[in-house]
């Protein structure tokens, strides 16, 4: 490798920084507007035109923060986890392409590569944990562990059934093979099994036990502040921008479904816009998703992951690779992986180990309570009730 | 072939250390403003305490912590392995299937179906269990 090829692809990745930096400052604002819209708040107002200067506004503050060191930390731990966090999380976009031939390195193992470097980010999560000698940093980290890992195993096999169907681990001939039929069509039930843990995987809601403010307190983060708590930040964003992009590429077709008709530079530019449409639709599934439920338990989350997720991507697996060695027709597929992803929700909202107890409150009115209790009707000055 | 091969690892490692610099860049611009006082940098015994419920931390600080972790870990291991072998199986299913026929199937489905046959022995000793 000659020294101009070293700053040609340098300039790429400071390129990509800077591009994956500003999308990471979006969806912090577009998160806080969606959040606040479900809530029926405001949310950011004052920076800005609507508030659209907010993140601006985070990052300076972040960054003139009080940087705090507790004295039982373990120093070199605590100091390089945000690191060990964030190269993971940069590391997956050498092989992510945004349209035909506009990616930095077209890898062919692609898929096994991002596989590989997502699991790292657990080792910032526990050393981020240990490092702050905090109760509930530990056990916030050693929640990360078991989390991400339990649930690293369903997100692996449903990337393996898009394998199976493209015969390929290169992310762009996955979505050239989708021209015709998003694999999410013929795989509706792996397209569930890779949402599902990859919200996990992002320690999202309702998979955020790992830094469950009102159990862990903030888990590995809580001893953290200012520019350090702002690199698990970053990181978690983009992570939150990976895994919309990979859905995108392996289930929704990509830039290529359904017509990409032009080509050339017209062509790209169209298909990196497509892309980003797509991937801000599933953003905002995400967003929702966090709006809308509560966060699980950990021997729920450990059940679920375990008892649901791990059989349903076996069975995915050995549908797939029945269907495609007798070359039944791909609909054939589409209606198994329905059936039974109708059968996984219908289980998972109806079975004993999910479905908690819950308190009814009945509201009855004042007067209701009075006549059924007996207590005397109070004096209404005079007025006639 | 070979020279693609390292070229590949060189890329990798040249967005490794661009993703290594720019957070302690981050670091070290946030110290400089430390130095610089632009930013506060007040350390105090209180202040630099660990973050407890309103107590002082008392015993170890780093605590015990409950076994079950290591057999989720024992369990991962082995499932994260299986998928390493499934990895190229997958990737060539359709050449080698017509290749080498059924056989490719059913040595996977045998293979699959002894995972399966571990993961319902951890099931049924209990080690999925969480409560």
């Amino acid at each position: 490798m000659t020294l101009s090829e070293v700053f040609i692809i340098l300039a790429k990745a400071v390129i990509l920084m800077l591009s994956v930096s500003f999308v990471v400052l979006l969806l912090t604002y577009a998160e806080r507007k969606a959040l606040a819209r479900i809530q029926q708040r405001m949310g950011p107002t004052r920076v800005g035109f609507r508030g659209i200067l907010q993140p601006v506004a985070d990052a300076l503050k972040l960054i003139t923060k009080e940087d705090i060191l507790p004295t039982w930390a373990d120093k070199g731990i605590y100091w390089l986890a945000p690191i060990a966090v964030f190269v993971p999380a940069f590391l997956m976009w050498v092989t992510i392409p945004v349209a035909q031939q506009v990616v930095v390195e077209n890898l062919d193992l692609g898929l096994l590569y991002i596989v590989a470097i997502s699991v790292l980010s657990v080792l910032g999560l526990v050393m981020a944990g240990w490092g702050s000698a905090n109760k509930w940093a530990v056990m916030g980290g050693l929640r990360a562990a078991g989390q991400l890992i339990s649930y690293e195993i369903p997100f692996i096999m449903a990337i393996l059934g898009v394998v199976m169907l493209a015969q390929s681990l290169d992310l762009t001939e996955v979505v050239t093979q989708q021209n015709s039929v998003p694999f999410a069509l013929v795989q509706p039930l792996g397209l569930f099994i890779f949402l599902t843990s990859a919200l996990a995987e992002l320690g999202r809601t309702p998979f955020d036990i790992h830094h469950a403010e009102s159990e862990v307190v903030g888990g590995p983060f809580v001893e953290y502040s200012g520019a350090h708590w702002s690199i698990f930040f970053l990181a978690e964003y983009m992570n939150t921008f990976t895994i919309a992009v990979l859905t995108v590429l392996l289930f929704l077709g990509g830039w290529s479904w359904p017509i990409m008709p032009f080509d050339g530079f017209l062509h790209t530019t169209l298909s990196a816009i497509w892309l980003l449409l797509k991937t801000s639709a599933v953003i905002w599934l995400i967003f929702w998703i966090r709006g809308t439920y509560p966060r699980l338990r950990i021997d729920q989350l450990m059940a679920f992951g375990w008892k649901m997720l791990v059989p349903l991507s076996f069975l995915n697996i050995l549908m797939t690779a029945v269907v495609l060695f007798y070359s039944i027709p791909l609909w054939v597929l589409t209606c198994l992986s329905g059936i039974f992803l109708v059968a996984a929700v219908y289980i998972i909202r109806f079975s004993a180990s999910s479905s908690m107890e819950r308190e009814t409150i009945r509201l009855i009115s004042a007067k209701e309570l009075r006549s059924k209790v007996g207590i005397p009707p109070l004096e209404t000055g005079g007025k006639p009730e | 072939m070979l020279d693609e091969y390292f070229r590949q690892y060189g890329v990798i490692a040249i967005f490794a250390a661009l993703a290594v610099a720019v957070p302690a860049g981050m670091l070290i611009i946030s110290w400089l403003l430390s130095v610089l006082k632009i930013r506060p940098n007040n350390p105090s015994t209180v202040k630099n305490s660990i973050y407890e419920c309103g107590f002082e931390t008392i015993t170890e600080r780093w605590s015990n912590f409950n076994f079950r972790y290591y057999s989720i870990a024992l369990l991962f291991v082995i499932f994260d392995v299986e998928v390493v072998f499934l990895f190229p199986w997958a990737a060539s299913f359709g050449t080698m299937s017509v290749q080498f026929g059924a056989y490719v199937f059913i040595e996977m489905a045998i293979f699959i179906g002894i995972l399966i046959l571990g993961w319902l022995y951890a099931w049924k000793k209990g080690s999925l269990e969480w409560s």
